[in-house]
């Protein structure tokens, strides 16, 4: 197991959730791709603190990257609970005011 | 050597199973899918011993997968095992996205000239949850102070955004309606 692996496999995974991200329609699927996507930040993060910074403070950033995802989440699930309450739908397509 | 073939083996099944979230044909798979992509990168946390980010990742993320089923279940109106779907948009244009996002950072991490590992600080504890405690409540207390009120803010702002009812409902399109126009009316006067 080299860094360089570790940061090859984050790549894919962030690759992959970026995907996701940019073409799914339904907003839980969308953000499954935003979920993905810090999944591989987490692994790349991992890397850097085994190899190259091994000291018990660098942990503290996996920690706010795993934060800032349940925030994510959370502010995720209460869009769609709006957008599905408001519009009757929870596809990204029917929420593009802001574009036009 | 055992560590690195374990470590491939999560590593494959990680970025199988993501990519699997947007290939199977039912919401429900593509959750259990994530679930899985999240569980390999948790236990490959804990070969590079992160024992705790590694736990917490796998035991938050399998909740999170359940809460988001239940979404799907609610939202989508329909059995999302037995229901086959494809609902997506610019898929060429996110493929070209993502397989160059790939190409330029599995470029830069290949041709970056790392160093090599350094080992840590006889005596530390790294890598230890009692470690990371005394970084949060020292040294790293700061980063907790913002991510604390980050959190408040977050309950309050999903409340407001999921609540049935807001304050235009019950005080009407200009707040002044009086009295507040409530399913259950309350307060002094009712």
């Amino acid at each position: 197991m080299t860094l360089e692996a570790v940061l090859v496999v984050a790549a894919a995974l962030f690759s992959v959730g970026l995907y996701g991200a940019i073409s799914q329609q339904v907003v839980v699927m969308v953000m499954m791709g935003l979920e993905l996507m810090l999944n591989g930040v987490i692994l790349a993060a991992a890397g850097f603190w085994w190899f190259l910074s091994p000291d018990p403070t660098g942990q503290v950033l996996l920690l706010v990257v795993i934060a800032a995802m349940t925030l994510e989440m959370a502010m995720g699930f209460a869009v769609a609970t709006l957008l599905h309450r408001s519009r009757g739908s929870d596809m990204t397509d029917m929420a593009t005011d802001l574009s036009r | 050597m055992l560590e690195s073939v374990v470590f491939w083996v999560l590593a494959v099944l990680a970025v199988a199973s993501g990519v699997a979230v947007f290939r199977v044909d039912s919401m429900a798979r593509a959750t259990y899918a994530l679930a899985v992509s999240f569980v390999a990168v948790g236990l490959a946390l804990l070969l590079v011993d992160l024992h705790y980010i590694g736990v917490i990742t796998v035991l938050m993320m399998v909740m999170e997968m359940a809460v988001m089923a239940v979404y799907m279940v609610m939202f989508m109106g329909m059995n999302p095992a037995l229901m086959p779907m494809s609902m997506v948009h610019d898929n060429r244009a996110a493929i070209a996205a993502a397989v160059t996002t790939f190409v330029v950072l599995a470029g830069g991490a290949l041709l970056v000239p790392w160093p090599s590992r350094r080992e840590p600080d006889p005596g530390t504890v790294a890598g230890t949850a009692q470690a990371l405690g005394e970084a949060i409540m020292g040294s790293k207390m700061l980063v907790m102070l913002t991510v604390s009120p980050a959190m408040v803010a977050t309950i309050v702002a999903g409340v407001v955004l999921a609540g049935a009812r807001g304050r235009y409902d019950r005080l009407g399109d200009d707040l002044d309606r009086r009295p507040a126009d409530d399913p259950q009316p309350g307060g002094v006067g009712r």
